[in-house]
């Protein structure tokens, strides 16, 4: 590699790439040939709100932001050349003394880790301890799958869109795992401690390289790939219709198939007339890559078919993401199994041996036993669009890659309320596949990214420096949307979910938390004062059309929505109440309407058990819309989890901020407060922090809680949690999805118009005692 | 010669053990019954034409099986001339012109087919002077003599209408498998020390060939590396299939020498490699781990990976072509070795028998997959060799001829 120093010179942009490393706890290296990885964790600086009551204050709740600490994992990705540089920064800025530093360990893991002890115990005086590289890819691998959401894909070159996602598995076992280095390995893993080396090849990365490099003049790896990419094999290769004139139709081979890899390299196969070689050095490289991919693939089809085994990861640097390599592995696993077994990637696997080695030494701190989630703000996408030439790539990589990791506070599982968890995917529109969508959502995030900005600088009134943060905010944010529309598949499946969580990381990497804290205070003390009154007009209804009422609420109170920005320019120009909300619904038929099937259930004799309700927006969609609806069902007996999010998500209705404002209602219902204290009415955390609902990943103690009291309705409210997500979701217990289509280009994709109202009542399905069905080759919808 | 006289008399192969009789109920070689062709290589007194051959058409070799009646006289005169001038030329040199070769060694003498006594001889030339080939054949009134050639392998499909256009000859297409496994049974049996294999396999220096009695064969792998590899698995006589097969063989081997070595021949290659040594220029586990990688039952002297010294641009410079050679010759072995094993593994199959040209002159490869099959499978899996290596397929298509013919006596 040191030839190249000189070409791209750029030296390794150390503060930038080691990002809190001051605080860092904990150390893990893992050196390959060209590649060198470093892990650490650190604590986090971020922004919370506490939402607590003061006495004798005329104020519904009190809202104040502190600084809080979470744990977070780095993994840091630059060339092996650079690993002094990296050695002397972490010297310079964390290690004071050698003293301080004897007793720490450092775990030290791949091929480099024998040839660099020397000079990290040299350079930082700690011990060094060597992991088995292959344990810590594996354990990396087992991290990845089981905590990050896409972490896995497919790769159809030609497909659209071209990485088909995986989603989160639950159930990840058993899977093979090839490691592409320099040579190749082959392990099957069969669960978190059972593992086994079941083969290899001496033909990998390495023969590429070197062979490519004595056949070519190109000297470096990357340089070889471009080759191939040009090049056209079948000059070099001898194909199955240069020996048979056509198909080889007796064992079903293609004229295409290649009979004889540089088959036509050889001289004595050559007519004397026509001697001269008739391909370039282009053509040598691509039939030297298509030769030991389709290798590589035939033994791994094979060595799963020996030990019946259905996924097979491919990782190693090898791969490294380059579409070109991901394209030929895929078609060999295609080729040889006959599409019965799909070669699977992972986003990030060159990362897969430091995390496993910095797992190693955390063991102690027991990772499985919390959650946790990618920090989309501070890590690197796929560098891989689609048509880019390999040197462009080189260009927009950066010499250096991140990935960052939370801790997530508290523990997810799935919902068990889900048919099935397996087929069960939250986002509707997968915007990597559908371009129309994606450029109106792409363009609506843009557009809206400054009126967050203004409200980021106006949460913090008091900081001086929120409109510097504020700003850097918005310029990070739309790089980042402009690098998605560029690869959209950069960070997994895009969604306009995955685009709010988007938001939201950036916004907590600019210390901005609750940024509608005000404005949501403002409007559930409004609210508020409203809610006798409503209970009131609702009391004095016929039963019969008090149901129709109370819908009709909760549709008008999902108006209220910050949210939406057609809602919006209503919202900052006018005084509007429930009631100018309800004039602006879509007068029934809905579009969406099973409100009679729903009637006819609700006034049955017999009641639910327990409904889970996942709310909404503050002010008067919660207390004046679902309050009363909550209010109902309590009355006939039925239990209420109210769940909120648990971090801030727009004017969505925080946990803290529904604790009080539920005590609040109790003060002026007997009938909520009763059920407050008779723990009839719970108010729980979901989780999670977007205005859409990922049922894969809800809090932990909900789904006990869910399961306690043998809940059988769920309700979903609002557009992101039941359009943009949840949509398609069954359920094995009755469901209500109910929301207000507040964004008219998404209401005429649905063949509505503004405000076209939702109301979907399902009747649970039976959870079939058969095992779920397998998930089908593409998890994405539609 | 009448024909009709000789079809019972099957005295000379009444050892055959019965392979390769299609009817079960003899072993005479031509009392098989096939309903195949109508198409026959008769002319209209039903009298079988001369000359007998058998022709393999692969990617880079055509490999011809010619049978040779010892008693001429039987003949017609005008006959006769012709097939002597055909007879002349086809054993008369060792060489043809410079690219075909006729390998004496593997010479069958004393054969008897169809109750004629004879020679096999093993003949080979470049598929890429097949062009010369139909000269001959235009030269010497071919087409006077017979209506067709028996071929099979992919050429026979390939050169079917050039054969057809300049020289009139039909070419008549036999199924390869079908005469690969003929030929293997047939030679076998006719040949006594036509199996065998290396004893002491692990240790290379002291191994040594011995025969293998085959008489039992089922079911077997074959593991034919021409060009490229086709693997099949053979359970009896009928029951066969081709389980799978690599772009990565002979033809690879020869390919990427030229290319690294400026070598110019097959022999030149394995020449080459003899006097190579591959852990110049291959990663061994021990560079990387320093010894053995106990972990994984790795050993330091296995290659971790081929041609994984040449990344090194210093190491690239003073590469050796012998032991470049060495290198290609030692990787693309391993990996049909690798693969075959893979395969006797999901097949459920012990016994592996490599054939083809590849391994013509070429102990290295051999005796490095006797050493893989044994080493990776704990001895469980056994390598077996054929001393007419890339043969059998032209072998089994001129049994195939005459079984067609004796199909219609």
């Amino acid at each position: 590699m040191a030839h190249k120093s000189y070409a791209r010179c750029i030296d390794l942009p150390t503060e930038q790439v080691f990002h809190n490393i001051r605080n860092a706890k904990r150390f893990a290296i893992d050196i390959g040939g060209s590649l060198a990885k470093v892990a650490y964790s650190s604590l986090v600086k971020k922004k919370s709100t506490m939402v607590f009551d003061e006495p004798d204050s005329s104020s519904i709740y009190n809202v104040s932001e502190t600084d809080q600490e979470i744990v977070r994992l780095h993994f840091v990705k630059f060339e092996t050349k650079y690993i002094e540089t990296c050695l002397d920064f972490i010297k310079a800025n964390l290690i004071q003394s050698r003293d301080s530093m004897l007793d720490k360990v450092i775990k030290v893991t791949g091929g480099g880790a024998y040839k660099y002890t020397e000079l990290i115990n040299r350079k930082l005086g700690v011990q060094v301890d060597k992991e088995d590289e292959m344990e810590c890819l594996i354990k990396g691998c087992n991290f990845l799958l089981k905590n990050i959401a896409d972490e896995a894909f497919c790769y159809l070159r030609h497909g659209n869109p071209e990485y088909k996602f995986q989603g989160v598995d639950s159930d990840i076992f058993p899977y093979l795992l090839v490691n592409i280095g320099s040579g190749v390995s082959l392990c099957k893993v069969e669960s978190e401690s059972k593992f086994e080396r079941i083969g290899g090849t001496s033909t990998g990365g390495g023969t590429f390289w070197g062979l490519g490099s004595l056949l070519t003049s190109a000297k470096e790896f990357d340089d070889l790939l471009e080759l191939a990419e040009k090049g056209d094999h079948k000059s070099v290769d001898m194909l199955v219709k240069d020996i048979y004139g056509g198909d080889y139709n007796a064992v079903g081979l293609g004229g295409d198939v290649i009979a004889s890899s540089f088959g036509k390299a050889a001289r004595c196969t050559k007519d004397t007339a026509q001697n001269s070689p008739t391909f370039k050095k282009e053509d040598v490289v691509r039939s030297l890559l298509l030769c030991i991919s389709n290798d590589i693939g035939q033994i791994a089809y094979l060595q799963a078919k020996i030990h019946n085994v259905k996924k097979i990861y491919f990782g190693g640097f090898f791969i490294r993401g380059h579409p070109f390599t991901m394209h030929t592995i895929t078609f060999a696993i295609n080729f040889w199994s006959k599409g019965e077994i799909q070669a699977l990637y992972l986003r990030h696997e060159g990362y897969l041996g430091a995390i496993g080695a910095f797992l190693k030494g955390m063991e102690e701190e027991d990772s499985e036993r919390y959650s946790w989630g990618e920090n989309l703000a501070g890590s690197s996408g796929l560098a891989s669009p689609k048509h880019m030439t390999v040197s462009l790539m080189q260009e927009l990589t950066n010499n250096f890659s991140m990935l960052e990791i939370n801790r997530l506070e508290r523990a997810l599982q799935p919902c068990p309320l889900l048919l099935d968890v397996i087929s069960y995917f939250p986002d509707t529109v997968d915007l990597t596949q559908d371009k129309d969508a994606r450029d109106y959502w792409l363009k609506c995030f843009a557009e809206g990214a400054n009126k967050t900005r203004l409200l980021a600088i106006k949460s913090q009134p008091h900081e001086v420096d929120a409109t510097e943060r504020a700003d850097k905010f918005l310029q990070k944010y739309l790089e980042r949307l402009k690098s998605l529309e560029i690869n959209p598949c950069a960070y997994g499946s895009l969604t306009v979910r995955s685009l709010l969580d988007t938001s939201a990381h950036f916004l907590e990497e600019s210390l901005f938390t609750d940024i509608f804290s005000q404005q949501k205070q403002i409007e559930n003390e409004q609210a508020l004062r409203l809610l006798p009154q409503r209970l009131k007009y609702l009391d004095e209804l016929p039963l019969s059309e008090r149901h129709f009422e109370m819908a009709l609420g909760i549709l008008a109170g999902n108006v209220f929505d910050w949210g939406a920005k057609e809602v919006c320019s209503i919202l900052e120009t006018q005084q509007m109440s429930l009631q100018d909300a309800q004039a602006k619904l879509q007068k029934r038929p809905w579009l969406f309407d099973d409100f009679d099937a729903w009637l006819a259930r609700i006034t049955q004799p017999h009641p639910y058990r327990c409904a889970v309700i996942f709310c909404d927006n503050s002010g008067m969609d919660i207390i004046l819309g679902i309050f009363p609806f909550a209010r109902h069902l309590l009355s006939v007996g039925t239990n209420v989890i109210l769940c909120a999010n648990s971090q801030p998500s727009l004017n969505d209705v925080v946990y803290g901020e529904l604790l009080w404002v539920v005590k609040k209602a109790g003060d002026v219902c007997p009938i909520l407060q009763e059920a407050i204290r008779d723990g009839r009415l719970k108010v729980m955390e979901s989780g999670q922090g977007s205005p859409c609902l990922d049922l894969r990943l809800i809090d932990e103690h909900l789904v006990v809680a869910i399961k306690e009291q043998e809940a059988d309705l769920i309700v979903i409210e609002g557009m992101g949690r039941a359009v943009h997500t949840n949509f398609d979701a069954t359920f094995a217990c009755d469901a209500l999805k109910v929301a207000v289509i507040k964004n008219r280009w998404l209401a005429n994709r649905f063949g509505g118009e503004m405000f076209s109202v939702m109301f979907k009542y399902e009747k649970g399905r039976k959870v079939s005692s058969s095992p779920s069905p397998a998930r089908s080759s593409s998890p994405v919808h539609r | 010669m009448d024909f009709h006289s000789v079809g019972s008399d099957s005295k000379s192969l009444e050892d055959d053990k019965g392979s390769i009789s299609n009817s079960g109920s003899s072993n005479n070689i031509c009392n098989g019954h096939r309903n195949g062709s109508p198409d026959s290589f008769f002319d209209l007194t039903g009298q079988l034409k001369m000359p007998l051959f058998g022709m393999d058409i692969g990617g880079t070799l055509t490999k011809l099986v010619y049978y040779e009646p010892t008693n001429f006289d039987e003949f017609d005169l005008k006959e006769r001339e012709t097939l002597q001038t055909i007879h002349k030329y086809l054993i008369g040199n060792t060489a043809y012109g410079k690219t075909g070769i006729r390998d004496v060694h593997l010479e069958m003498g004393n054969q008897t087919i169809c109750g004629r006594n004879g020679k096999i001889h093993f003949i080979r030339f470049p598929t890429a002077q097949m062009s010369a080939f139909i000269d001959l054949a235009r030269g010497k009134n071919f087409s006077g003599l017979a209506s067709g050639i028996c071929a099979t392998g992919g050429g026979a499909y390939m050169f079917e209408e050039i054969f057809k256009k300049t020289v009139n000859l039909t070419l008549h297409k036999y199924d390869e498998l079908e005469c690969l496994l003929k030929g293997i049974h047939y030679i076998d049996r006719h040949n006594p020390s036509e199996c065998y294999y290396f004893s002491n396999p692990r240790d290379t220096g002291c191994s040594e060939k011995l025969p293998f009695d085959f008489h039992n064969p089922y079911p077997y792998l074959v593991v034919n590396i021409g060009s490229g590899v086709s693997i099949l698995s053979v359970r009896s006589k009928t029951d066969y299939s081709r389980v799978s097969g690599t772009s990565l063989g002979g033809g690879t081997f020869l390919g990427l020498c030229c290319l690294l070595t400026n070598c110019e021949t097959f022999e030149e290659a394995i020449e080459l490699a003899s006097k190579g040594d591959s852990t110049n220029i291959d990663k061994l586990v021990k560079d990387i781990y320093g010894g053995d990688y106990d972990k994984f039952g790795l050993k330091g002297e296995t290659v971790a990976c081929s041609f994984g010294q040449m990344m090194s641009q210093d190491k690239r410079k003073s590469a050796k072509r012998e032991d470049l050679a060495r290198a290609t010759l030692v990787t693309l072995t391993n990996n049909i070795g690798s693969i075959a094993r893979m395969c006797a593994k999901t097949e459920k199959i012990e016994r592996v028998v490599f054939v083809g040209n590849f391994l013509r002159v070429n102990e290295i490869s051999m005796k490095l997959l006797a050493y893989a099959m044994d080493y990776w499978s704990n001895g469980s899996l056994k390598a077996l060799f054929l001393q007419h290596e890339g043969y059998f397929g032209a072998m089994g298509c001129l049994l195939e001829y005459l079984q067609l013919n004796s199909g219609l006596i």
